[in-house]
Parts: C-alpha cells; sequence; structure tokens
C-alpha cells in the first residue's frame, strides 16, 4: 500500500474504487463518523446490510482535496459502488427513501439484506 | 466564513436562469442552509449532473464558504 499513496493520488483512488464494491470515503470512520452526513451514509449501508470499505479524508489533506477533484465533487461523504461514483448525504438519502439504492446495489450484484 | 441566502439564490439564478429556488437556513450560522431547485434546464440529466450544475453556479464556494447545502433537485 504504501507505494501506491506516494504515487499521484488519482492512481490509488482509482485503484481503490476499483478494487472494493462498495467505497465510502467520509470524515471519521464508520464507528466515530465525525460529521452528521458522514453518519447518515453509514447508517443507510449498515441498515441495507452493505458491507464496504471506508476511508477517512481526516487522516490526509492530499485525500481530502483529492476526492473531489477525482470525483468532480466539492464535499464529502462520497460514495462509490463498483467503480462508479453515486452520490453525496444528499443523493444517497434521497435514492435510500425512493428505493432507488437497494435497487441499484441489487443490479450490480451487491448482496443487501432482504426487505 | 459564512453566506447569506440571498447571495446563494443570486448565484443559482445567474447560471441557472428561470430556475425556481427555495432556501432555507437550517441552524442560522450562514453555514447550513437547504435548497429546493426546479429549473427546466434539469430535464434528463442525472440526480449528480444536477448538482454539479448547482455546485458550479456557487463558484467553488460549496465546501468551503458554504459548508453544507442540502440539495433537493428537479426538472419540474
Amino acid at each position: 500500500m504504501t507505494d501506491q499513496v506516494t504515487a499521484p493520488i488519482n492512481d490509488w483512488l482509482k485503484s481503490e474504487v476499483g478494487s472494493n464494491d462498495v467505497v465510502l470515503f467520509m470524515k471519521g470512520t464508520p464507528q466515530f463518523p465525525q460529521c452528521g452526513f458522514s453518519s447518515t451514509v453509514v447508517q443507510v449501508l449498515d441498515y441495507l446490510g452493505v458491507p464496504f470499505a471506508s476511508h477517512n479524508v481526516l487522516e490526509s489533506d492530499e485525500l481530502r482535496s483529492g476526492i473531489k477533484d477525482f470525483s468532480n465533487w466539492p464535499t464529502v461523504p462520497q460514495l462509490y459502488v463498483k467503480g462508479e461514483f453515486v452520490g453525496g448525504c444528499d443523493i444517497i438519502r434521497e435514492m435510500f427513501e425512493a428505493g432507488e439504492l437497494r435497487d441499484l446495489f441489487a443490479n450490480k450484484g451487491v448482496q443487501v439484506n432482504a426487505a | 466564513m459564512a453566506m447569506q441566502a440571498p447571495d446563494i439564490e443570486r448565484l443559482i439564478l445567474a447560471a441557472l436562469p428561470g430556475a425556481r429556488v427555495t432556501i432555507t437556513d437550517l441552524a442560522g450560522d450562514g453555514d447550513h442552509y437547504s435548497a429546493e431547485i426546479i429549473w427546466a434546464g434539469f430535464e434528463g440529466q442525472s440526480r449528480i449532473q444536477q448538482h454539479q450544475a448547482v455546485y458550479a453556479a456557487l463558484k467553488g464556494r460549496m465546501g468551503g464558504e458554504l459548508h453544507a447545502l442540502q440539495l433537493k433537485t428537479r426538472s419540474a
């Protein structure tokens, strides 16, 4: 992992979103979220029973700014499913409430608990 | 660092002419707002594209000067 991180952050981000079915870039950790919006997305994923990798953007300024350029999205959290940027807190919550998020995971072959 | 609701609305309307914008101050600290934006130009765009259009209208203030702007966007 160490040599990858010294490579441009984009290469590392590309490999992270490519090698994890579901990955959440957030402030804090799933156990200790440090932002209400990040916490909301963690709760939605836990409620759906979706396993996910996470990265704490507060641990690295390079990651915190790099992720925003990577997706052309100015805020965190950011959720990626099968390498694709799905959205931040607003979109994840809106999709969840509309039942679209469960469908997205099912369509992409990501394990999600029964309705 | 904070913004006032009228300034947010002005920036959005400048970039999305004719949009109907409703801004709600969530915390009274000039940093946490929600905005509902109805704009015909969103037609055919994904939620991500719609929100990116709003962020672009704010010219880099999102996530910096403006900490939180909860968005609800639709075309009609």
